[in-house]
């Protein structure tokens, strides 16, 4: 049985949710009791699948899954890989762990958050689909189901974020599924660019194939573009603010590993598709890229008076430290001496950055749906003194606050600082920039902190107390994982951080594992 | 090199692109994004055809010209998912709709 599962995992990963997910409506026929628990048991089931992703790409260095194939590690029968691969390497598994840990925390805090809601049984199916569209992306090796797993991850986040179907949150989602669907499409573009001059739609075949003509440009420009998009970088970020901020709070932390899957996608383009280009402007320009965000996102932050769009504009300004990390990375991909010193581990930060803004900005955007919970409110300045009657909650917003602002011991300073040294032997203004940044994430945090929790109590808050344990519990999840990976970051770093760079940077591992 | 299909794929997704971006009517964005799609189908399929060849199923042409199956397998795929796409957008636009009294993207800003 352990065998069964651990040789399917990549295919279990995919198909459990997507298969849960439309057998949601039918549990929750037996009671609302019975779908929670079929909810938790698929998102439970699709971790352990994560994990052994994990294990066997560390032991095996990466290896692929054809679909349909009567041996699923061969690619095909004359070593042309025309089927449908599967492909996971340890960055692929990193990034499956990282989502499916956020749709567990998330499902658990949604039974309570969204207690009395009319279609609940839509909502988990969705949020099943929005797992299964992010372990789909992550874990593809092919550019077609890229395409296909983007659109299946933006239809279902979609809908997600037009769930109150009010005015504003059905704009939000049309807004978002206008610049979702123009991205995908031109990632649709792109490989049939890719495809009519290669006969290949396979990423690792592909990457062996590449002759980098003029074309060739042209498709990365459009592929690059429309992942930069779905993470959120600045010059493509204005349906973060509207969606993050118009979706149920849950909602809006699971949308963070969303738009992480399409930072994925922007590195596995940057280094395996066109790692041989080796050119530094795609680097440079994933920095700059990175600047944008962070700066505009942080300063875009800093006077709004909605908490969960002064969260979204962070979450922003956060995407930016990932992009900057990589970035650097990949601006000195050609130099080996440079990488050596500091490219490396400047991936390494932003990997690890990664990981980190998962879990404190998802608990971040429980907190902020605690305090919307029991305020009724997502406006600060008619907040005040929740500190008196939601002490749980105070705490747990002071972890991730802070962790957000990269103080230590919280993991935000563990991958911050890893990325302000290397990033400063690279180019010390840089540097300097991203310190300024996060102390105007700080500065940030404490107008949220003075305005929501200090004060005198608001009566009418007072009497409703703490959110549940059962909400709470959820959130303490993500706090003691946030100090945990801030006091042993050199553990994370090699259990999951470094096999991960070591995957993004072995090009030719990852085409080996299929030509 | 440059023919009629490749002309047409740059009208359609240039036609789309303007609609997308200076429409303000939301029915209309979602005609922009269904052209950029259809622009982007007739590319693939463009892609796939050879000159003088039948339709690729083995069974009924066997040693004939044919063209590519996989461009127009993903043509299909695109199509289904761009129908859903089209769906949930005019559904939203109709929840728009129900709020404001109108299909207008810049009445909502004037509203408050």
């Amino acid at each position: 049985m352990a065998v069964l599962f651990y040789q399917h995992s990549a295919a279990f990963a995919v198909a459990v949710p997507l298969a849960a997910a439309f057998a949601v409506p039918l549990v929750a026929k037996l009671g609302k009791a019975a779908r929670n628990a079929f909810v938790v048991l698929a998102v439970v089931f699709t971790q352990i699948m994560s994990w052994l992703m994990f294990q066997r790409s560390s032991a095996e260095g990466g290896f692929i899954y054809t679909l349909g194939a009567s041996v699923p590690s061969l690619a095909s029968p004359a070593g042309f890989p025309v089927r449908i691969v599967l492909h996971i390497d340890a960055l692929s598994a990193f990034m499956a762990v990282i989502s499916t840990t956020l749709a567990f925390v998330v499902s658990v805090y949604s039974f309570r958050y969204m207690k009395g809601r009319k279609s609940l049984d839509k909502y988990f199916a969705l949020l099943l689909v929005m797992t299964a569209g992010m372990t789909g992306l992550v874990t593809t090796g092919d550019l077609f189901n890229m395409f296909v797993f983007l659109e299946l991850l933006s239809v279902s986040s979609a809908g997600m974020i037009g769930y109150y179907g009010k005015g504003e949150s059905a704009e939000a989602a049309f807004k978002y599924m206008t610049v979702s669907s123009i991205g995908a499409l031109m990632v649709l573009f792109a490989a049939g660019m890719l495809y009519s001059q290669y006969n290949l739609l396979n990423i690792a075949g592909l990457a062996d194939a590449i002759q980098f003509s003029f074309i060739d440009r042209i498709a990365l420009v459009l592929l690059f573009a429309a992942f930069a998009l779905k993470c959120g970088a600045v010059p493509m970020h204005m349906w973060v603010s509207d969606s993050y901020g118009e979706a149920p709070a849950p909602v809006s932390a699971f949308l963070v590993v969303a738009s992480q899957a399409g930072l994925y996608a922007l590195f596995r383009i940057a280094f395996t598709l066109f790692g041989g280009l080796s050119a530094a402007v795609m680097g440079w320009g994933m920095i700059t890229l990175g600047m944008l965000s962070m700066f505009i996102g942080v300063t875009m932050a800093m006077f709004q008076k909605d908490i969960k769009r002064l969260m979204a504009y962070h979450a922003v300004s956060q995407t930016g430290y990932m992009l900057l990390g990589i970035g650097v990375g990949l601006a000195v991909l050609s130099s080996p001496v440079a990488l050596e010193t500091f490219g490396i581990s400047a991936m390494e930060g932003g990997l690890f950055h990664v990981i980190n803004h998962a879990l404190y900005k998802g608990l971040l955007f429980l907190t902020a749906g605690a305090v919307i919970y029991r305020a009724g409110t997502r406006n600060l300045n008619n907040m005040s003194g929740l500190a008196h009657s939601m002490p749980v909650t105070t705490v747990l917003f002071i972890i991730g606050a802070l962790s957000i602002a990269g103080l230590p011991p919280f993991n935000g300073f563990a991958s911050k600082i890893v990325i302000y040294e290397s990033v400063f032997m690279f180019n010390p203004l840089l540097s300097v920039i991203a310190m300024l940044v996060s102390i105007l994430t700080l500065a940030s945090f404490v107008k949220v902190f003075y305005s929501a929790f200090t004060g005198p109590a608001d009566r009418s808050i007072k009497k409703a107390g703490e959110v549940p344990a059962v909400m709470w519990i959820p959130m303490g999840i993500l706090a003691v994982l946030i100090i945990a990976f801030g006091l042993a970051p050199d553990t994370v770093m090699n259990l999951f951080v470094r096999p991960a760079v070591h995957a993004l940077l072995n090009q030719a591992g990852y085409i080996g594992g299929v030509i | 090199m440059i023919d009629a299909q490749m002309l047409a794929v740059v009208a359609l997704v240039t036609l789309g692109l303007s609609a997308v971006v200076f429409r303000k009517n939301m029915i209309k964005i979602v005609m922009g994004i269904s052209v950029i799609g259809s622009g982007v189908n007739l590319f693939l399929v463009s892609m796939g055809y050879r000159e003088g060849s039948t339709a690729p199923i083995f069974t009924a042409s066997r040693n004939a010209w044919m063209s590519l199956p996989t461009p127009q397998a993903l043509t299909l795929t695109s199509i289904v998912i761009s129908l859903a796409v089209t769906a949930l957008m005019l559904s939203f636009a109709v929840l728009f709709y129900e709020k404001y009294g109108s299909i207008d993207t810049t009445k909502r800003r004037l509203k408050q």
